[in-house]
C-alpha cells in the first residue's frame, strides 16, 4: 500500500513558512504537496514540501524569488 | 473524510455553535467598551459564558473564570504568574510542551523543577508526588489526561495531596474539559486551564482558566481593560486582572453555545459515545500482527485516544497513507509530548494517534480498523 519513491523533501523552520510554500506553489503551478516530515529527516512534528527530485532547481528558484527560507532541501525515500 | 484527530481539535462543531458565531459577527460590539446595545450585548454574552463555565467546573463565582486564547496561554499565565525564583514545582512526564516549556523557562529564571517519571504504559506513581514535596514546593502542575496515550490521571487524588501540604494545584484539562466531569472544589484544583476548541466543542482561539478565589496569579499582560483608565496599573480585580485587551467575543459566543449544547446533551452521554468508539477501535486493532498500541487500557475510564505504530514504519508515512489512500485524518509525530515519547521509546518513530468524537460513527471506526489491517500486511510496505 505504501510504495516508497525517491522524492525531494523540503523542510521549514515554521508551519507558516510551509504554508507560504504551498500557496506559492499553487499560485505558480509548481508541483508537489505537503506531507508530515518523514523521520529519516527529522523526528518530531511538522510539514514538508514533497516533490519530484527533478523539480529541485525550479523550486529552489521559486523559494528565492518569494523569500521562502527552507530549513533543508534533501532527497529521500518517501 | 473520516476525521479521527479530535484530540488536536474537534473539527465538527454543533450547528448551534456555528450559528452563534455567525450571529455574533453580525451584531457584536466590544464588550466593556461602551454602553450602547452592541457593546452591552457582547458583555452579556461573555458574562453568560463565564456563568456557564463556572457551573460546568463548579467554580465559586463566574468572576473566577478568565478567558484566554487557549490552554497554552492559560498555562503560561498560571505557571509564570505563580512561580518565582527559589520556588519548587512538581510536574510529570505526561505533560505537553504547553506545560513543560513555561516550566523550563521558569527553571532558567531560578525556579526548581521535579519531573515525575512514567512507566512503559505511560502511568505515573502517585506516591512520587508526596515523596518529592520539599519546603519550597509551591505548586503541582499536572495534566488530567495524556494527549498521547489517552491515559487519565486521578486529579482528585493529587489534589488531596496538594491540599494536605498547602501546595497550589494547577491542572491542564486540555484533553478532558467538556468530556469528563471536573469539580474544582471536590478535586481541590486551584487553577484549571482549558481550551475551548477540543472537548468543549467551541471555536479555536477560545480558552480560559479557573482561578480559585484568593490565589494570587501575577498577570502576564497589562493594557486595555475598559475600566480604571486613569490608573497606571492594570486592575487587580478578577477576572479583569488576567484579561487585557479585547476578548475574542465572537469566538466566546460560540463557546457559550457549545457549553449549552454539552449541558443539553449531557457530558456523560457524549463521553460514553466517544469511549464506545475508542474501545471498538482498540479491540479491532490490538491483535493485528505488527501493531503496537501504547498506553494503559486496563481501566475503563480513559480519554478517547488510541495511539499506535505499525511495525517499524515511520508514523508520518502511515498517517500520510491513511490520509491519501483512505481519507482518514490522524496525527503522527511527537504530539508536543517529548517526555512521554521518551518514556514509550517512540522518539524516532513517532506514533499515529487516533482520537474520537461523539460525531464519529462505528462505520467510520470499522473503516479505520480495515485500513490498519491492510497497512500492516508485510507485503504492503514496498521499497
Amino acid at each position: 500500500m505504501i510504495k516508497k519513491e525517491r522524492k525531494l523533501v523540503i523542510t521549514f523552520h515554521t508551519t507558516t513558512e510551509a504554508m507560504a510554500m504551498e500557496k506559492t506553489c499553487k499560485e505558480t503551478g509548481a508541483e508537489g504537496r505537503l506531507i508530515p516530515v518523514p523521520r529519516v529527516i527529522s523526528a518530531g512534528c511538522g510539514l514538508a514540501w514533497c516533490a519530484k527530485p527533478e523539480s529541485r532547481t525550479a523550486l529552489e528558484e521559486l523559494m528565492g524569488q518569494h523569500g521562502i527560507t527552507p530549513q533543508g532541501v534533501q532527497e529521500c525515500l518517501v | 473524510m473520516i476525521y479521527l484527530d479530535n484530540a488536536a481539535t474537534t473539527m465538527r462543531k454543533p450547528e448551534v455553535v456555528i450559528q452563534a458565531v455567525t450571529d455574533a459577527l453580525c451584531t457584536m460590539g466590544n464588550a466593556g467598551r461602551g454602553g450602547h446595545d452592541a457593546a452591552l450585548d457582547a458583555s452579556r454574552i461573555i458574562y453568560d459564558t463565564r456563568e456557564r463555565l463556572a457551573q460546568l467546573f463548579h467554580a465559586e463565582s463566574p468572576k473566577q473564570i478568565v478567558f484566554s486564547m487557549n490552554s497554552t496561554e492559560s498555562l503560561n499565565i498560571a505557571i509564570k504568574g505563580i512561580l518565582q525564583a527559589g520556588d519548587h514545582a512538581i510536574t510529570t512526564a505526561l505533560e505537553h510542551n504547553s506545560v513543560l516549556r513555561p516550566l523550563y523557562e521558569m527553571e532558567e529564571k531560578g525556579a526548581e523543577l521535579t519531573i515525575l517519571p512514567s512507566d512503559l504504559q505511560g502511568r505515573i506513581d502517585y506516591a512520587d508526588f508526596e515523596k518529592n514535596i520539599k519546603k519550597n514546593t509551591k505548586a503541582i502542575i499536572c495534566t488530567h489526561g495524556s494527549n498521547l496515550t489517552g491515559n487519565l490521571v486521578d486529579i482528585k487524588r493529587i489534589g488531596e495531596i496538594a491540599k494536605k501540604h498547602g501546595i497550589l494545584f494547577v491542572v491542564d484539562a486540555s484533553q478532558t474539559a467538556g468530556v469528563f466531569p471536573i469539580d474544582v472544589q471536590e478535586m481541590h484544583i486551584d487553577v484549571l486551564c482549558f481550551t475551548g476548541h477540543k472537548g468543549l466543542l467551541g471555536p479555536q482561539g477560545t480558552g480560559g482558566m479557573y482561578v480559585r478565589e484568593g490565589v494570587v496569579v501575577k498577570p502576564l499582560l497589562s493594557g486595555g481593560s475598559g475600566v480604571q483608565t486613569y490608573s497606571k496599573t492594570h486592575p487587580a480585580q478578577m477576572p479583569t486582572a488576567l484579561e487585557a485587551g479585547t476578548l475574542n467575543a465572537h469566538g466566546l459566543a460560540g463557546l457559550r453555545a457549545a457549553v449549552g449544547y454539552l449541558q443539553e446533551m449531557g457530558i456523560d452521554a457524549i463521553r460514553k459515545k466517544e469511549q464506545d468508539l475508542m474501545w471498538h477501535f482498540y479491540e479491532g486493532v490490538k491483535e493485528i500482527p505488527g501493531v503496537t498500541v501504547y498506553g494503559d487500557f486496563s481501566t475503563k475510564e480513559r480519554c478517547a485516544i488510541v495511539t499506535l505504530n505499525i511495525r517499524d514504519y515511520d508514523s508520518s508515512e502511515v498517517s500520510d497513507a491513511l490520509a491519501m489512500h483512505y481519507g482518514i485524518s490522524t496525527r503522527p509525530g511527537a504530539h508536543c509530548a517529548p517526555l512521554m515519547h521518551q518514556a514509550l521509546g517512540t522518539v524516532e518513530q513517532g506514533a499515529v494517534r487516533f482520537s474520537f468524537s461523539h460525531f464519529d460513527t462505528m462505520e467510520e471506526v470499522d473503516t479505520a480498523i480495515a485500513a490498519i489491517r491492510e497497512l500492516a500486511e508485510p507485503e504492503d510496505m514496498e521499497e
